[in-house]
């Protein structure tokens, strides 16, 4: 575990994490349910199953999307 | 007794003969009992929404994607509301104004679906739009978006303006689908252009009877779906009309009912306008004298 931190765009804001932090371990940051998401990392899709091994990274943008109301 | 609330007679041994029953509609591999899609939008509360969506009777529902809000553990989600083994949910593309994006945000939605294991998850509502004032749909990125999304492995369901040329080369595309619209999203006009929406479904239709093609959008009250139903659609979606209406329960059980009305008076046939009267009781036996 190092204290290095690194800034990446999280859902639109600029969001210090430290280095070597995971997909699951940054929506625990931003207080998301995991259950109902989809990650997105540079416009691409993070599978679910790879969230837990996926690391993120200086400069990333990540989106975390859910369903909300809608015609 | 309250008739108002009675389910349409299909069929009863009273009669000489059954009312044969109608099809289903099919979209792709997908089978729907109600020809009513509703959306999920706009409800005052979460509450209203589910309740609204139990009284139409529709089967298949349509939601947006949009970010998940932050440090807010308390917030309600909708999918607490929607019982994703009763309901088809179907993800929407709205507010993407280029083919790319629409694209991102189709798999985006397929990612959400497939954890709750939702048939609609290869389900998309292509919607891409050209303008914010009319929120009319962008035809050459729709088209773009549509042959894009198909490739991917989506079922798409494509929004679409009234023109038949656009309706005809999404489906050539591959569309699901051709959804065309009424009068513009939220509007409330109806169907402006039964003219086109009558050569799309013979376009669509020519050598493809079963080929659905879905009116979307522009529906103000009840009597909009049941011309949208007369005229040969195989089904209405709408959002606003419901969920906007006074009283939406009670507007979600009108819609019900005019989807149903107008999909048996275009299965049975209607008669043809005529300038001057046809009497319906007979001429001869008359015993009255005529002043004239």
């Amino acid at each position: 575990m190092t204290d290095q931190a690194i800034t990446l765009t999280f859902n639109g804001r600029p969001t210090e994490v430290p280095r070597g932090t995971t997909i699951t371990q940054l929506l625990e940051i931003g207080e998301i349910r995991a259950s109902v998401v989809a990650v997105e990392r540079n416009k691409e899709i993070v599978p679910r199953e790879q969230h837990a091994t996926t690391e993120v990274e200086a400069g990333d943008t990540i989106e975390a999307v859910t369903l909300v109301g809608g015609g | 007794m309250n008739s108002s609330t009675a389910p349409p007679v299909t069929g009863s041994d009273q009669l000489a003969a059954p009312i044969p029953p109608d099809y289903p509609l099919r979209i792709g591999e997908i089978q729907l009992d109600s020809r009513l899609i509703i959306g999920t939008g706009k409800y005052d509360t979460l509450e209203l929404m589910r309740d609204s969506l139990e009284v139409s009777g529709s089967q298949a529902i349509t939601v947006a994607v949009r970010r998940e809000k932050m440090y807010d553990r308390s917030g309600q989600n909708i999918l607490d509301y929607i019982d994703p083994e009763k309901y088809l949910l179907l993800p929407n593309t709205a507010g993407c104004y280029t083919a790319e994006d629409a694209v991102r945000v189709a798999k985006l939605g397929r990612e959400i679906l497939r954890a709750l294991n939702n048939p609609g998850a290869d389900w998309v509502k292509l919607e891409v739009l050209g303008d914010s004032k009319t929120l009319l749909p962008d035809p050459i990125a729709t088209v773009e978006a549509c042959h894009g999304l198909v490739e991917a492995g989506f079922q798409v369901l494509c929004y679409t303006s009234d023109d038949p040329i656009v309706a005809k080369r999404l489906k050539a595309a591959g569309a699901a689908s051709v959804m065309p619209a009424g009068s513009p999203i939220g509007s409330g006009q109806g169907i402006l252009n039964p003219n086109n929406l009558r050569i799309i479904l013979e376009y669509l239709k020519e050598d493809d009877p079963t080929y659905p093609v879905i009116v979307d959008a522009g529906v103000g009250t009840a009597s909009d779906v049941a011309v949208a139903m007369e005229l040969g659609a195989d089904g209405v979606l709408l959002n606003s009309a419901i969920a906007h209406a006074r009283d939406p329960r009670r507007m979600a059980m009108a819609m019900k009912y005019a989807t149903l009305a107008g999909r048996d008076a275009y299965l049975s046939g209607r008669i043809p306008r005529r300038l001057y009267a046809t009497a319906s009781s007979p001429e001869e036996g008359v015993i009255t004298t005529r002043p004239w």
